[in-house]
């Protein structure tokens, strides 16, 4: 195998690719940044390492102008590698989307940081990393580089799930999270293989030319098995049992940046694989997703209720919110729904992002005065903080979905898709999710009646203290969660991206 | 359908006007309750000159056309625009949530209940009249939802935190029922949206083309809407979460409850669900009306077996809109008529008993009838204002309530074409019988609590029963607009019917009505 592989670079003449810097710039900005906050972190003294977190936040600004002047040039469908990276404006607005979400993440870990005594540099560092895996699997378009960008993207977040390394639970954590996240890999390495096997190429435009002839069942187990891989990676269930240790017992910050980025990286390269490699075996893979999808959100959605701890509570919300997120793709292979599916997942991840985000940079803030994790711990929020019990009452509404706060629309735009589709297994799904997001209310409903009908637990009134950092990574998700739900148009065209689906269409 | 377009800045003022006061209440300290209050009234008072303004613009002639009509891109990727119009049906309720609203603002002056906190209870209060407002005006289907969902999270807080006793399970109820039915109703919103070829929300439109959707998959598509609506109005078997709800609100919550939030189910019957989908409103009517007929006796003996006046009170709400619903169910004008007149009169009076019940509540600090009595001796003012309500509630002729009742009963001797009649007039026969229930529980109720003496336990003087006095001057300026509406428009019910009348026809043309 190796020594035929090996004659065949051999025989053909190496040419060096062209390389077009400027779809480029986004990741090499980032690369840069780790580097330069690397070396800053080895360098300074110890009472001079806040410095990292500046650098870190203006690495990520810094890589957010080129995705927006790529956006702005003419030419917004550059392919690279030979189609092997492409960047398009699919996957401008999800590099823009992890960049920002990045952003907030460094926010909101600033003085959690500072404040825990944890290693600083190695924190910025290893996020840094992680969202430049996420920046490369908005690009990638071969079984190669997605796998690459999976790895880059998860092996920083094993890491920094265990941060906390006095502590059982995170350590616990970040060992579920690696093993599971190593046996997803592999399930889904083993696919691949099968896929090079049948398209003898890794490029996934030829894979999905091959499987557009006929349909075997080596065919049909390479396909379920990387998609497999990848409901790991979205903690769909009955994938999911990583997910709620694992945000219970990695930082505060980290469980944010896992349960928004991570997470919408998954979806960002399940969609890619799904879209362009396997526009042709939607036979294959709708009843599969179909049946994640309702599993995930049903099961996620009854765990939810039962909790008592408000982060686990996220991790099975954030389980059941995926299991809307792949709702429209169990129906995308039906006429003309891949476009509008498409859409549904790329403005569903961004509502999800800017609302969950809030939660947890508010969860951050009540957790530094109560010192508790408890839901019941909120208790009377809303008679000692009450701008913090506003906020928690639009970001919960928002993921319950009641309009006019973001998440409606994510919502709106998905039983859209589902019901675009006209068929029974659309109407279906869509019917359960309805009932679904009722019973979600439930849990979300839960944490409204803590902050505004409960007593203060302790009776300790006393004001939180809200940080600079926390205050402006708050307004930002506040703004975008208002904003977006009254205005949905802004975000709604990005999500209307023609070069992906066409597949689809065409 | 010919839209006019003048003056279509009126509406969007008179919904979003609001906001505005809230963005400055936000900006007011917390303590500073005096100001809180004044900006508050201040604003709905501004938002009811508004109002006003807009019933002088409004062009009589033309009811049956939408008016005001504002059309502006809003999500255009998905075919929805942010398209608003008034015509002779919504008209009366969009002004009479402004009312509504100002009347409650001012009875909250001196009546801020427990736990207090005025800035977070007139804020909601606020964000309560955009949603009302906006959901009568919104002549897209997207945009009504998210109006009729914005009204949601306001209620739920002014119930879980303002409310009774057992507020925090009747708030989650109340929210949990209405969500489960607007969900479905989205989805049959979007299912409309695509059967009808996925080219607009627009409410015209779908009218137009509504008709043409196969025959069963528009009666699926009306289940969803069926159980949106029929959750909001209440109507049997989805009423339960209405007496909690009624029973632990404070009393400004049930006023705009029964006064405004019930009708957003009836109006979605009337707006949506019928005109556009005329061959399934034909196949639902008979259960509707069954269903409204149910309503109606259930509701009278659940009255009977109260022993809490609010409850009571509450319970009657089921039995009058299973009134409305009955003439909606006849699918004729007669009956639309009907049922949008009962809409008014039973907003103004129910939202009056429960003033009054609020009244008795804050003086008595019991709602119990058994241990209420000889109000009119007592309170005598407080006596009479009731006494009143109560008749215009029973439906006594003269007053509003008669001309909501008796035409809906009436109406549903001879229903639209293709509809079984000999069912429809059983169920007349049956509501007939429910109108003589309402007589008999709403005088019992009265004899309970006004006739006879005072009990002992509050009649005693100097031992913390100082604070029975009768009507105050903030409840006399609360009270009077709605005492006066319920005569006005009993005695001239005409008044209104001119402006309903042409726009319930062109509503039911699918109906050769």
């Amino acid at each position: 195998m190796l020594s035929s592989l090996l004659s065949v670079v051999a025989a053909s003449d190496w040419v060096s690719p062209t390389i077009d810097y400027h779809a480029l710039a986004p990741e090499i900005v980032l690369a840069a940044g780790i580097v330069i906050v690397l070396l800053v972190d080895l360098f300074t003294s110890e009472t001079n390492k806040w410095l990292v977190a500046p650098l870190a936040s203006f690495s990520l600004l810094g890589a957010f102008i080129p995705v927006v002047t790529i956006a702005l040039s003419d030419n917004t469908m550059r392919e690279l590698f030979d189609g092997r990276y492409v960047v398009d404006e699919f996957s401008l607005v999800i590099k823009g989307l992890f960049i920002l979400a990045g952003y907030v993440v460094v926010l909101i870990s600033t003085d959690y940081l500072r404040e825990g005594d944890y290693y600083q540099g190695e924190y910025w560092f290893l996020v840094l990393t992680s969202i430049l895996g996420m920046v490369m699997m908005a690009s990638s378009r071969d079984l190669v580089s997605i796998f690459v960008a999976l790895e880059f993207l998860s092996i920083p977040a094993y890491m920094l799930a265990a941060w906390r390394k006095r502590d059982l639970k995170s350590n616990e954590a970040g060992v579920k999270y690696y093993l599971l996240g190593v046996f997803a890999s592999a399930i889904m390495l083993y696919g691949m293989s099968l896929l090079y096997g049948i398209a003898n190429s890794t490029l996934l435009t030829d894979i999905g030319e091959t499987l557009s002839s006929e349909m075997t069942s080596i065919r049909a187990l390479a396909i379920l098995f990387v998609i497999i891989g990848f409901a790991f990676k979205v903690s769909a269930v009955p994938f999911h049992t990583w997910a709620p240790d694992t945000y219970e017992g990695a930082p505060t910050p980290v469980t944010a940046f896992l349960s928004v980025a991570s997470k919408a990286a998954g979806f960002v390269a399940l969609v890619t694989v799904i879209y362009v490699a396997f526009p042709y075996a939607s036979d294959v893979w709708q009843p599969v997703i179909w049946i994640l999808s309702v599993l995930t959100m049903t099961v996620g959605n009854v765990l939810a209720l039962r909790q008592t701890n408000f982060v686990r509570m996220l991790a099975y919300s954030s389980i059941s919110q995926g299991g809307f997120i792949l709702m429209p793709l169990a129906v995308a292979g039906e006429g003309t729904t891949g476009q509008s599916a498409l859409r549904a997942v790329v403005v569903y991840l961004m509502l999800y992002a800017a609302t969950n985000l809030g939660v947890f940079a508010i969860v951050i803030a009540v957790a530094r005065k109560t010192r508790s994790g408890a839901i019941a711990s909120y208790g009377g929020l809303f008679s000692y903080a009450p701008g913090l019990a506003a906020l928690m009452t639009i970001f919960m509404a928002s993921l319950a979905g009641i309009p006019p706060l973001g998440g409606w629309f994510g919502k709106f735009a998905a039983f859209q898709a589902v019901l675009s589709a006209e068929t029974n297994w659309g109407y279906a799904i869509a019917v359960i999710g309805a009932v679904n997001s009722v019973v979600a209310f439930g849990y979300y409903g839960n944490v409204l009646r803590e902050i505004w009908m409960r007593p203060v637990p302790d009776g300790d009134t006393a004001p939180v203290v809200i940080q600079p950092a926390i205050a402006v990574a708050l307004g930002i998700t506040g703004v975008a969660t208002l904003v977006l739900g009254t205005l949905p148009g802004i975000v709604s065209h990005f999500g209307d991206l023609a070069s992906l689906s066409s597949a689809f269409s065409g | 359908m010919e839209l006019l377009r003048d003056n279509n800045w009126v509406l969007t003022v008179g919904t979003f006007l609001p906001m505005v006061g809230v963005l400055i209440m936000l900006f007011i300290p917390k303590a500073d309750e005096v100001a809180q209050k004044a900006v508050a009234l201040t604003t709905a008072v501004a938002t009811l000159a508004v109002g006003v303004w807009t019933l002088v613009l409004f062009d009589y002639g033309q009811a049956e056309k939408l008016q005001f009509v504002a059309d502006v891109e809003w999500i255009s990727i998905i075919k929805s625009s942010y398209l608003i119009g008034l015509d002779g049906i919504s008209l009366p309720m969009y002004f009479l949530s402004m009312v509504v609203t100002v009347l409650v603002m001012i009875y909250s002056w001196d009546h801020i209940p427990s736990p207090g906190n005025p800035k977070a209870f007139l804020i909601l209060m606020l964000i309560l009249q955009t949603g009302m407002a906006g959901t009568f005006i919104a002549q897209d289907l997207v945009l009504f939802f998210v109006f009729f969902e914005v009204v949601l999270l306001p209620m739920y807080f002014m119930i879980g935190v303002w409310g009774g006793e057992q507020r925090q399970y009747a708030s989650l109820k109340f929210f949990l029922y209405t969500m489960f039915g607007s969900a479905l109703m989205l989805v049959a919103f979007l299912a409309l949206f695509f059967k009808t070829g996925a080219e607009s929300f627009a409410i015209p439109y779908l009218v137009e083309n509504g008709a043409s959707i196969a025959r069963n998959t528009q009666i699926w598509i009306f289940a969803g809407m069926f159980i949106g609506f029929a959750v909001k109005v209440p109507m049997f078997p989805f009423h339960t979460w209405l007496p909690d709800a009624h029973t632990q609100a404070p009393t400004q919550g049930s006023v705009i409850l029964a006064a405004i939030l019930l009708k957003l189910g009836t109006y979605g019957f009337i707006r949506i669900a019928i005109p556009v989908l005329p061959e399934a409103a034909k196949e639902w009517a008979p259960w509707i009306g069954l269903l409204a007929v149910i309503g109606i006796i259930y509701g009278a003996l659940g009255c009977l077996a109260q022993t809490d006046m609010k409850r009571l009170i509450a319970f009657s709400s089921v039995a009058h809109m299973g009134f409305v619903m009955l003439g909606i169910s006849t699918l004729t004008p007669f009956g639309f008529n009907a049922a949008l007149f009962g809409m008014v009169a039973h907003g103004l009076i129910t939202g009056m008993l429960f003033f009054v019940a609020g009244s008795v509540k804050e003086r008595y600090h019991t709602l119990e009838i058994k241990r209420l009595s000889g109000m009119l001796k007592q309170v005598p003012r407080l006596g009479w204002i009731m006494g009143f309500c109560a008749m215009a509630s029973l439906g006594l002729p003269g007053l509003a309530g008669f001309w909501g009742e008796f035409p809906a009963i009436l109406s549903a001797y001879s229903p639209a074409e293709g509809l079984p009649e000999e069912t429809f007039r059983t169920f007349m026969v049956i509501a007939a019988i429910g109108t003589v229930f309402a007589a008999g529980y709403l005088l019992w109720l009265y004899q309970r609590t006004a006739f006879g003496e005072p009990s002992a336990e509050f009649s005693g003087h100097g031992d913390g029963h100082d604070d029975i006095h009768d009507v105050t001057k903030f409840e006399w300026i609360a009270w009077t607009p709605l005492l006066i509406s319920i005569v006005v428009f009993g005695v001239y019910p005409q008044l209104m019917f001119d402006v309903l009348d042409p726009a319930v026809k062109a509503t039911l043309a699918a109906f050769g009505g």
